[in-house]
């Protein structure tokens, strides 16, 4: 890919569904979607401002963005977890009423059921909708899936972070879903076990033709996953950009990789004078770039 | 098992001396006798001999020490044999050394069971030191006070004259416990579920419970008694009250506590409300209803105990209050040791049940 080729996306902020990049009907459509919370002082928080997305079937959409922005309020929405003041929400023409296994959900850890072995937090969709007699073999197709053969007797607490979420990811995907989120599934593990489970999210993406949508608060993960990085700013929540991903290989340390993350980190800089400390500090962590590092630094001694 | 015996004519002097090396040697070998430091480890025939012999101990101390104190011994029918609570007593050491030999033979089997054995062993020893010198001061010299604090030999006397009516009493109390206890933990159990699920019942129901509660139950005897038609419905009815509150307090708390994301997984993941709480919500509270549960527990046992002090026709209870009239202090002491016996049973058996329901938790906790 080209700098002026660079230039060109990096420009491109229009963000409605008929401005469809793939020229297909939107998998998933978010239209002027806004949800405000009540703080514990009284004051009105606005989470999400007028969002509108469209997401195309089989992509793969990485979010990211400073704390508080209203990232994980959108992927709960979507999950009909919880319902906008405003706007409408639709997969696949259907308005998104409530929750499904449809639209599978990845917490960001300790979502599993901590009394229930590996293998019985993976059926327990199946069993709760009364299908795990018939789909009985899935579970342990989704267990070597995630690689946790030999583990299926063990319970969420004798297993490493890591091993958890891959044990979340299989819950979500045995009820076949049309959509994947996930909310910052890896944010609570180490460089070499993230990395791992990032290939092995891209080999299940790859495999199965899937729509996912994944919250980070990792530039480099953002790229390296999304086919599109939506970036969001908050107070109140809203799309800031959307930056189209179009890398010849996933390779990290690649040339046009660090143009992308340099690009991104540009884009999260602007407005790094009212990013929450924690949260620079966060994407500040994943830097590499020494030009761009020096600006979050005087951006988080500000803060 | 002979050869083991015959160990013991060794001198005191030498005895102690391997005692002492026994004690130090417990701390080295922890986990197992493979270790290398096999000079500091007492051999393992010689632990079987240290362990039981705190009761041959005692068994010598009932036969060749000098009966000083004036005491006199009834002869009872217990089962086929005849005999008195002093011959019942020198039997009842021998069993227990008998026992205790066995299970060390049997222990030989792994590495695993006989590093338990030695571990057990100096409290073992402990226990048979113990007899002696109760032995000693309650009915040799009777240098307790009498009749308030018999020696062993006198208590044993009790189950030998009065067994048949000690079972009948014990199977009186074990009845009304099972009765009471099990109706208020399952009744516990339900308004808790109900209580901590539902918003309604939790604003009208949990006040009265909070403060209805902390009433001890046998407060409500006087109503209980002319209430019910029996004494022992109003004995029941007094369990009832006892154990269905922490249970109902506890269950009610485990549910409030479910964390809203595995509600909310479970949600994602195609469960219906229902579902959720059979699947989630219960599971969560079942550690806090285990809680709840063993405190039932033991106020049921003090309720027990006092309902039946006051006008039960039977159970231990009473079989102390009537004792009690009669001074027969050795016979209370009887009693207690039953409840004592009655009581580890149960708690046993609940702690089985919590082990195996929340085996989830090994490793987890503590
Ligand atoms: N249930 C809630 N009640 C009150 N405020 C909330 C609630 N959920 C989110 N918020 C507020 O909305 C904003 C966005 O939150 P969130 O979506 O969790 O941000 P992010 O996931 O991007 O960090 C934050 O300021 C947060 O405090
Ligand atoms: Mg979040």
């Amino acid at each position: 890919m080209s700098a002026i080729e660079l230039e060109h996306t990096a420009g491109n902020s229009d963000r409605t569904p008929a401005d469809a990049p793939h020229g297909v009907n939107p998998e998933l459509s978010i239209e002027h979607v806004s949800r405000e919370f009540t703080a514990p002082d009284g004051s009105i928080v606005h989470a999400l401002s007028d969002v509108s997305l469209s997401i195309f079937p089989g992509e793969l959409v990485s979010i990211i963005g400073p704390s508080g922005c209203g990232k994980t309020t959108l992927l709960r929405l979507i999950a009909g977890l919880d319902k906008p003041q405003d706007g409408t929400l639709s997969l696949a023409g259907e308005p998104i009423e409530g929750p499904n296994p449809k639209r599978g959900y990845v917490f960001q850890q300790g979502s599993l059921f901590p009394w229930l072995t590996v293998e019985e937090n993976i059926a327990f969709g199946l069993k709760a909708q009364g299908i795990y007699r018939e789909r009985k073999a899935d579970v342990a197709r989704y267990i070597d899936m995630v690689g946790l053969r030999g583990f299926e007797q063990a319970y969420p607490h004798q297993i490493s972070g890591g091993m958890a979420q891959r044990v979340a990811i299989a819950r979500a995907l045995i009820d076949h879903p049309d959509v994947l989120l996930l909310d910052e599934p890896m944010g609570a593990l180490d460089s070499f076990t993230r990395a791992d489970l990032q290939d092995r999210l891209l080999d299940i993406w790859e495999q199965y033709h899937m729509t996912m949508i994944l919250v980070t608060h990792d530039v480099d993960e953002a790229i390296y996953l999304g086919s599109r990085v939506v970036i969001m700013t908050p107070r109140p929540g809203r799309i800031k950009e959307i930056v189209p991903i179009a890398l010849d290989a996933r390779d990290r340390v690649s040339d046009e990789f660090a143009a992308y993350r340099k690009q991104l980190l540009k884009k999260l800089h602007f407005d790094a004078h009212e990013v929450h400390a924690g949260n620079s500090a966060a994407v500040a962590a994943s830097v590499q770039e020494p030009a761009t590092v020096s600006g979050w630094d005087t951006a988080k001694k500000e803060d | 098992m002979s050869s083991l015996i015959t160990d013991l004519t060794v001198p005191p002097a030498v005895r102690a001396d391997r005692l002492a090396r026994a004690n130090a040697s417990g701390a080295n070998t922890r986990g197992g006798e493979a270790g290398s430091r096999r000079v500091f480890v007492l051999p393992y025939p010689l632990t079987v001999v240290f362990t039981i012999g705190g009761f041959l101990i005692a068994e010598l101390v009932s036969v060749f020490f000098p009966q000083i104190a004036p005491v006199t011994f009834t002869e009872g029918e217990l089962w086929i044999f005849l005999l008195t609570g002093q011959e019942a007593y020198r039997g009842l050491l021998v069993i227990l050394a008998i026992a205790y030999a066995l299970a060390g033979i049997v222990d030989l089997r792994s590495a695993q069971k006989r590093a338990y054995y030695r571990s057990r062993a100096p409290f073992r020893f402990a226990m048979g030191i113990a007899l002696a010198l109760w032995d000693i001061a309650g009915t040799k010299l009777q240098t307790l006070p009498q009749p308030f604090f018999p020696g062993p030999a006198k208590v044993l006397e009790a189950f030998v004259t009065d067994g048949g009516y000690i079972v009948l009493n014990t199977l009186y109390s074990t009845r009304l416990f099972i009765a009471g206890f099990i109706v208020g933990v399952v009744l516990g159990v339900v308004t808790g579920v109900l209580i901590g699920w539902f918003d309604k019942a939790y604003y009208w129901v949990f006040p009265v419970l909070k403060i209805t509660g902390v009433i001890p139950s046998v407060a409500w005897m006087p109503f209980a008694l002319t209430l019910m038609p029996t004494p022992f419905a109003a004995a029941v009815f007094l369990l009832v009250i006892a154990s269905w509150f922490p249970v109902a307090f506890l269950t009610a708390q485990g549910i409030k506590s479910t964390p809203k994301m595995l509600v909310e997984a479970a949600r994602t993941l195609g469960a219906s409300t229902p579902y959720i709480l059979f699947h989630v919500a219960i599971p969560n509270a079942t550690p806090s209803i285990f809680t709840g549960i063993g405190m039932a527990n033991s106020l049921s046992f003090l309720t027990l105990v006092i309902s039946e002090m006051m006008g039960q026709p039977g159970g231990l209870g009473y079989y102390i209050d009537q004792a009690k009239a009669w001074s027969s202090y050795y016979k209370i002491l009887a009693a207690i040791v039953v409840m004592a016996i009655l009581f580890s049973l149960i708690m046993k058996i609940i702690e089985v049940v919590r082990g195996r329901v929340l085996r989830w938790q090994k490793g987890l906790v503590r």
